[in-house]
């Protein structure tokens, strides 16, 4: 007993002497040897038992985090650092079908035509009352820009609607208090219209899209409801006001020096850029009394129907624009230092972060001494007749933090502020009032964004925190030149933050956007019901499958159950038929997909739902008896589930048939 | 004898809540169900526990030939059972009511009584012998035809109560709602016929001490 005891006190001060030597560690900056702290078997073994989730346990949290480049939105649990899912939303995923499936094709259509990739940055859930709510999850195509929705009940995209005028779709997706409004602004400023027109004629003559898609509250369409036309700035990142200043969103800029070329140096001159707060609710009060102009654009709009299983693009021909100098009051600049990219708010809504990435410091404005600076008309002049406000009239404070390349804050909802260093490597959690800084930690390493589940609302829930790293290097088994990305998970319950898990993450995660998993948890769909597939190609009972000609098209109408295709021997295919697959999974049972690929399909296989339907396209090339099976190991008769389609030469006259089991 | 009428009146009513609420339950739990499939048998019918599982069971089922669970049609005892049942409440409501009014002696809730255990009984022989014939009488082309040790083909039988261990399921068979139901309405006459009983006795000591 008095060993334990002992025992458990060198521990605890070795755990104090460890965190002493991590604040000195790190508040050097230069030395390396702050890993050391934390990394220790002293506090291994607590933080061993606050990550462990049990087999057969559930994880606390949901973590969404975003793919980056590979167009996609991942699914981990918190605190166990464990990947669910990953849920095609930009990109082609092979896995599933998604976008290689005739049902999901038109999900990835653009003005551009079919965009089979793009680059996925901010997942925000969406909220009532400043609270997340669990609906859906809204996610940011950065290259080609669109915003997409995905549902939180079958954890498939739903919608994405592409953006015209805007280019970097960047100081997205954010979404207002009561989802009312995703936020979906432009960081590469271009022509609008877009036209042939030199380059270094940017300054002056290129604009800034900020775009107010609206939400349906019921079904959660989109509708870009209006764009507000800005300077030719770069609009990084937004992020809404909540509470008191709800109805206005907060984005940061750069290059405010409107430099089209070497844009490192030349956007990094001015030594401070703006954080432009818009009146929304003005803007929109504007537009709905008939405000704004209407513009000629083409954009798509595709929409997912989970009971027709059927992705469908529609081309919209109009965005209704708005010149901000026309309605006085709605758009101000808030000076800020050294080209802000994070700008955050914090849950009571008064305060709005800018981080200046290339100063230590981090820049704090008050929402009410924004306000009060517009009562009184104190004007620092004008950028292309929007009002510059003070900088010392609307500043709350400065927060000297010690680190190096202040990027993103989240909160905990306690008063306090976490803020990532991209630069010097690091956590810095400081008190929101204060400014003053209360605890650091290394991340590992290049930390970008970081996520407290809840940390951008009204009620953050302030256990964890997640730190996404750019650079990974040594922390896992190396894997070649091209390693996944890392990130780590920090208990933040206490006074001082504590690393308790290290995980890889996939594709380059940006920001991401957590919730309690009771949330969610009993929302999730387990199956599509059958006698709801309104599928125009649904086979609902076996009897119904059929094999029909028109010219050279042939659809099969086909259904699967364990473990059988019905039917599964087909005659009378005939090369240069376009051949269409028809497939509906007639199982009702939670977590029993089937598969479907065929010998030489030049597209991916199709993983098909209960009570889904899902097509794919063959064109036979070679005469021959070719099998078809289910890729999906769905029984212990899955390696039965097989059938062949018997392919005749184009001049054949061999009738259409099919069976099963004769 | 009133208060013995009031039991036999009130008891019979308690088993119309087989028409809402299930008599017996089977649940099949394996590793890969961790949520169990299971088998809510009415008497009118049999319906799945979750709204897909009789769809399920019989999708398991196919693969060691069972044949798929009968649907109301299929059974004479669904169309048959609701009419006993409402037949016996009937006349179970009326002799406690004739009782009530001192037309009948507690000998006829006896009567009531025993003739339900009867029908209970050839209730349950007849459910067991359908699961006899469901669990053995099995598809000769079936796809896995599994074989006892000593080399007699492999029963799929449910236990009529308790659990039962079969292949990688554990199935567990037990009375639900409308059987307690069942059970706290014919204990409601068996008391109506003992305090008759008791109220007769007493009254006859009571007249024989009269005589004396």
């Amino acid at each position: 007993m008095n060993n334990i005891k002992s025992n458990f006190k060198l521990k605890q001060m070795k755990k104090i002497s460890y965190s002493v030597m991590a604040l000195f560690a790190a508040a050097t900056l230069f030395t390396g040897c702050n890993q050391q702290g934390s990394a220790n078997g002293a506090l291994s073994s607590s933080a061993a038992e606050k990550v462990y989730v049990a087999p057969g346990e559930q994880d606390e949290y949901y973590a969404f985090l975003s793919g980056g480049y590979s167009g996609n939105l991942t699914v981990y649990g918190l605190p166990s650092g464990r990947m669910f899912k990953e849920i095609p939303v930009f990109s082609q995923f092979p896995t599933s079908g998604y976008g290689y499936s005739e049902e999901t094709k038109p999900m990835l259509n653009t003005s551009f035509g079919f965009v089979p990739w793009d680059d996925l940055h901010h997942p925000d859930i969406s909220q009532t009352n400043g609270e997340l709510d669990g609906r859906w999850i809204f996610v940011n195509g950065n290259n080609t820009p669109r915003i997409a929705r995905v549902s939180l009940s079958t954890f498939e995209t739903e919608e994405i609607i592409e953006i015209p005028n805007s280019a970097g779709n960047h100081s997205s997706s954010f979404i207002t208090e009561n989802t009312e409004y995703v936020i979906a602004g432009t960081r590469f400023s271009v022509p609008v219209p877009q036209r042939d027109m030199p380059i270094n004629e940017y300054k002056g003559n290129f604009k800034g899209a900020l775009s107010f898609i609206s939400v349906a509250p019921e079904t959660g369409r989109l509708d870009i409801k209006f764009q507000v036309l800005m300077p030719g700035f770069n609009y990084d990142l937004s992020h809404p006001g909540r509470g008191a200043s709800h109805g206005w969103h907060f984005f940061s800029t750069y290059n405010t020096e409107e430099s089209n070329s070497l844009m490192e140096v030349n956007a990094s001159q001015n030594d401070k850029d703006f954080i432009a707060a818009v009146n929304w609710k003005k803007i929109e009060e504007y537009v709905n009394n008939g405000g704004g102009t209407k513009m000629a654009a083409n954009y798509a709009h595709n929409v997912y129907n989970d009971e027709t299983h059927m992705g469908t693009t529609t081309m919209k021909k109009e965005v209704l624009t708005v010149d901000p100098t026309e309605v006085p009051g709605a758009v101000f600049f808030l000076p800020t230092p050294k080209s802000p990219h994070g700008c955050d708010v914090d849950p009571s809504g008064e305060y709005i972060i800018g981080a200046g990435k290339l100063s230590a410091d981090l820049t704090v404005h008050s929402f009410t001494k924004m306000l009060s600076a517009i009562e009184g008309e104190k004007f620092d002049g004008e950028a292309y007749g929007i009002p510059i406000l003070k900088f010392e009239d609307v500043m709350a404070g400065v927060v000297r933090s010690g680190g190096l390349g202040p990027l993103h804050t989240e909160f905990d909802g306690k008063g306090n502020a976490y803020t990532t260093f991209f630069i010097s490597s690091e956590v810095v959690k400081w008190q929101l009032g204060s400014w003053e800084v209360i605890d650091r930690k290394p991340t590992y390493y290049s930390v970008g964004h970081l996520m407290i589940p809840g940390g951008n609302s009204r009620k953050p829930f302030g256990k964890y925190v997640v730190a996404m790293n750019k650079i990974t290097k040594d922390r896992y088994l190396p894997t070649g030149p091209e390693m996944e990305h890392s990130a780590q998970i920090y208990d933040i319950s206490g006074e001082k933050m504590e690393l308790i898990y290290d995980f890889p993450t996939h594709g380059e995660p940006h920001y991401a956007a957590g919730c309690p998993a009771e949330l969610l948890r009993d929302n999730s769909k387990k199956i599509y019901r059958l006698d709801e597939n309104k599928h125009p190609y649904a086979v609902t009972s076996p009897d119904q499958a059929r094999v029909e000609r028109s010219g050279k098209e042939v659809h099969i109408y086909m259904s699967t159950i364990r473990s059988h295709f019905t039917p599964d021997n087909i005659e009378g295919i005939k090369v240069g038929d376009k051949v269409y697959f028809h497939i509906t999974n007639h199982e009702q049972d939670f977590d029993v997909p089937h598969g479907f690929s065929i010998i030489g399909q030049n597209t991916s296989e199709l993983l098909i739902m209960p009570g889904q339907t899902k097509t794919s396209i063959w064109e036979p090339k070679q005469v021959g008896v070719w099998p078809f099976y289910c890729t999906d190991f769905c029984s212990a008769l899955h390696q039965e589930m097989q059938g062949y389609v018997r392919v005749s030469p184009a001049s054949s006259s061999l009738p259409l048939s099919w069976s099963l089991g004769e | 004898m009133k208060r013995a009428s009031l039991f036999m009146i009130i008891g019979p009513i308690f088993l119309l809540g087989l028409f809402v609420f299930p008599l017996w339950n089977i649940e099949l739990g394996a590793p890969q169900y961790p949520e169990p499939l299971g088998l809510d048998i009415y008497i009118n019918g049999l319906k799945g526990q979750n709204e897909f599982d009789i769809q399920n069971i019989d999708g398991l089922n196919h693969y060691i030939g069972m044949k798929t669970l009968p649907k109301a049609q299929d059974m004479w005892e669904f169309s048959v059972f609701p009419i006993v049942i409402i037949s016996m409440v009937s006349l179970g409501f009326l002799i406690g009511l004739l009782g009530y009014f001192k037309q009948l002696g507690f000998q006829w809730f006896l009567g009531w009584f025993v003739l339900m255990s009867i029908l209970g009984i050839l209730g349950m022989y007849d459910f067991n012998a359908w699961m006899i014939d469901y669990g053995t009488n099995l598809d000769p082309n079936a796809i896995m035809k599994l074989q006892n040790p000593d080399g007699t083909p492999m029963s799929y039988k449910p236990p009529l109560f308790g659990h039962k261990r079969m292949l990688n399921f554990d199935a567990y068979s037990y009375p639900r709602l409308g059987a307690y139901l069942m059970f706290v309405g014919m204990s409601s006459t068996l008391i109506a016929s003992y305090i008759g009983w008791r109220h007769v006795s007493s009254a006859k000591r009571i007249n024989k001490m009269k005589m004396a």
